[in-house]
């Protein structure tokens, strides 16, 4: 169905962000102006999901070229949730963003390239063509190193410095395979493609740039053995910046080895069996790493890292349970990950640290917000009925119904890595009696905070917190979109007809 | 003709790699900029070279009659040369800031170091 209307999401974001810079000083503006555009694009994004949820595939082809010549935009399922989601945590910042952060010079431009990050995002949910898949993906990386090396500290810029340098070369890597893909099929449609590509005679150049794709991802996606630079820069920037971050820009890696894995190059025994082998050792590693951490934002990096690999693993095991396991806890991840570096701002503005061994006591003395934390710590770790019990329960039954043993056991060990982490996190943080806190001169508390501003702290971590809930509570249903979604990677056959033909 | 850029472009990852693997700032940056023109130049040479007109329909015609070069990988190598410019630009004054606030030019001495206040 072709409906021009899919492009409104990116659309809002761009006027968004143009409209913001033009308001270079004025915060208070700036941060309304954020917040609303953000809450407009969340019910587009909402009115979009239904629409494709009823309706099925919706496609526009820019300047009304047809495919496979012209740029394609297309929203199915996947991608509509996805968009949903975004919205939903892109929202969630932008409020938090506005509770808290000073207003400092450097304030100035942060909300514009948000936005443009957002764009970004949401632009590569819809892209059904590989080089335009590549300008978005170019887009994010540049909105992503102005906000990382925001404040332009020295530790800021150490953090950026790993960043920018693996994604200059990730970024590098993911056009030479699209140039072998362009070489081979003479398209860059991706639906054309996935028709092309089983027709090519020389497989081993298919899985040379099958495999150039998957380190090229992989490094966005921080996999074993790429994912070095995460844990070493994303503790760095602002709380409100790290949740971005953490929520969202590893998971538009994993979006986009979903799709382009699925379309071109699986089923396949020896990529399943290379991204399988990935995703052990990516649980293996990253729970060893968040295990020893002792400092909040580190120990959250490393779970990224951690937590990936269960959705790697659903792709390796590619049967329809692994791979509706893996998307379900997709959009967990994006939601709580989200949370968790809020929650970790809203730790950091009580007590004044991130360091374990210089917090404590926040059970005794704020009661109510550490039942609202408890739930995306808990969502994490997966204690059912919480939102990351149900993607686990499917990737172990995925693992069964393929035989992959090995992960299946990566996938428990993990879980009680994630378990023994976040229950050190609670003792630590909330249990145990606080040190002696140092006073510190320039450093505002939550107690001194404005009432608007607390309500910035704490209304987006109960709202992403609520959507944990709902996506742990009512997993029925979303299980349901999950398989359908998982049916529709695995068969793409619908996918490439609307596109290629148009019609419904 | 495409055996030598073939030769060239391996040359230009190869070039690109080592000097990624330096240690000197300076040498990190050129080579990530080898690295992305060898890129562009690889889009061009799978396009397919062909010695050919342009492919432009010409009034009276209804297709295009003769052999002609194809011309996405242009078009694409253009947008890439434009994103990986302003990349570098950006990467170029990161690591002059850097050099700058931290004096390291060499990046064996970066460190993850543990932040005691913040």
């Amino acid at each position: 169905m072709t409906n021009d209307l899919i492009l409104l999401p990116i659309i809002i974001q761009a006027i968004n962000a143009l409209v913001l810079l033009f308001l270079w000083n004025r915060i208070h503006l700036q941060r309304r102006i954020s917040i609303f555009g953000n809450t407009l694009g969340l019910a587009v994004a909402f009115f979009l999901f239904l629409s494709v949820y009823q309706n099925g595939i919706q496609v526009t082809q820019a300047g009304n070229w047809e495919a496979p010549f012209g740029i394609t935009f297309v929203v199915d399922l996947f991608s509509a949730s996805m968009i949903l989601i975004a919205s939903l945590s892109g929202l969630a910042v932008s409020v938090f963003a506005s509770g808290s952060m000073s207003r400092r010079r450097s304030m100035f431009v942060f909300f514009p390239i948000f936005h443009f990050l957002m764009m970004g995002i949401l632009g590569s949910f819809m892209a059904g063509d590989l080089f335009n898949l590549y300008v978005w993906f170019e887009m994010i990386i540049i909105a992503s190193f102005g906000l990382i090396t925001f404040g332009g500290g020295r530790r800021q810029l150490e953090g950026a410095l790993k960043y920018v340098t693996l994604n200059l070369l990730a970024s590098i890597l993911f056009i030479t395979a699209i140039a072998f893909i362009y070489g081979m099929t003479g398209t860059l449609n991706m639906a054309d493609i996935a028709t092309k590509i089983h027709e090519i005679e020389n497989k081993e150049l298919v899985s040379i740039s099958a495999l150039l794709f998957f380190v090229g991802l992989g490094i966005k996606t921080a996999v074993f053995p790429l994912y070095f630079w995460l844990p070493a820069s994303y503790h760095t920037p602002l709380s409100a910046i790290s949740a971005i971050f953490g929520g969202l820009l590893t998971k538009v890696g994993v979006y986009t080895m979903l799709r382009i894995f699925s379309l071109f190059f699986l089923p396949d025994p020896f990529m399943s069996s290379v991204i399988t082998i990935v995703a052990i050792f990516t649980l293996l590693a990253g729970a060893m790493g968040a295990m020893i951490q002792n400092d909040l934002r580190k120990m959250f990096s490393w779970m990224i890292v951690c937590h990936i690999g269960f959705m790697i693993a659903g792709l390796g095991m590619y049967s329809a349970v692994a791979i509706a396991g893996a998307v379900f806890y997709l959009f967990h991840d994006i939601i709580v990950k989200t949370n968790l570096f809020m929650v970790s701002g809203l730790i950091h503005r009580i007590t004044g640290s991130f360091k374990l061994k210089k917090l404590g006591g926040l059970y005794e003395r704020h009661p109510a917000k550490t039942l609202l934390i408890a739930i995306p710590l808990f969502s994490l770790v997966g204690i059912p009925p919480l939102s990351g019990f149900w993607p686990k329960l499917l990737l172990i039954n995925g693992g069964i119904e393929t035989g992959n043993h090995f992960a299946i056991l990566a996938i428990l060990i993990a879980s009680f890595v994630t378990l023994f982490a976040i229950g050190k996190v609670w003792v630590e943080v909330f249990w145990k009696t606080p040190p002696n806190k140092p006073f510190r001169k320039h450093f505002y508390s939550f107690y001194d905070l404005r009432k608007v501003q607390k309500v910035g702290f704490i209304l987006p971590i109960a709202a992403l917190a609520a959507v944990s809930l709902f996506l742990g509570l009512g997993a029925g249903w979303v299980y349901d979109i999950c398989e359908q979604i998982a049916i529709d990677l695995m068969e793409p056959e619908k996918y490439i007809e609307v596109i290629l033909t148009g019609n419904k | 003709m495409i055996t030598v850029l073939a030769f060239i472009v391996g040359l230009m990852y190869a070039a690109g790699i080592y000097l990624v693997l330096r240690r000197s700032l300076v040498k990190l940056i050129i080579g990530l900029i080898i690295l992305g023109n060898g890129a562009n130049l690889l889009i061009f040479i799978l396009g397919g070279i062909t010695k050919g007109h342009p492919p432009v329909i010409g009034s009276d015609e209804l297709t295009l009659g003769e052999i002609y070069a194809d011309p996405l990988p242009q078009a694409l190598i253009l947008t890439a040369i434009v994103i990986g410019f302003g990349l570098q630009a950006f990467a170029m004054v990161l690591l002059q800031r850097e050099y700058v606030l931290g004096g390291v030019e060499d990046l064996d001495s970066l460190k993850d170091e543990d932040e005691d206040e913040l």
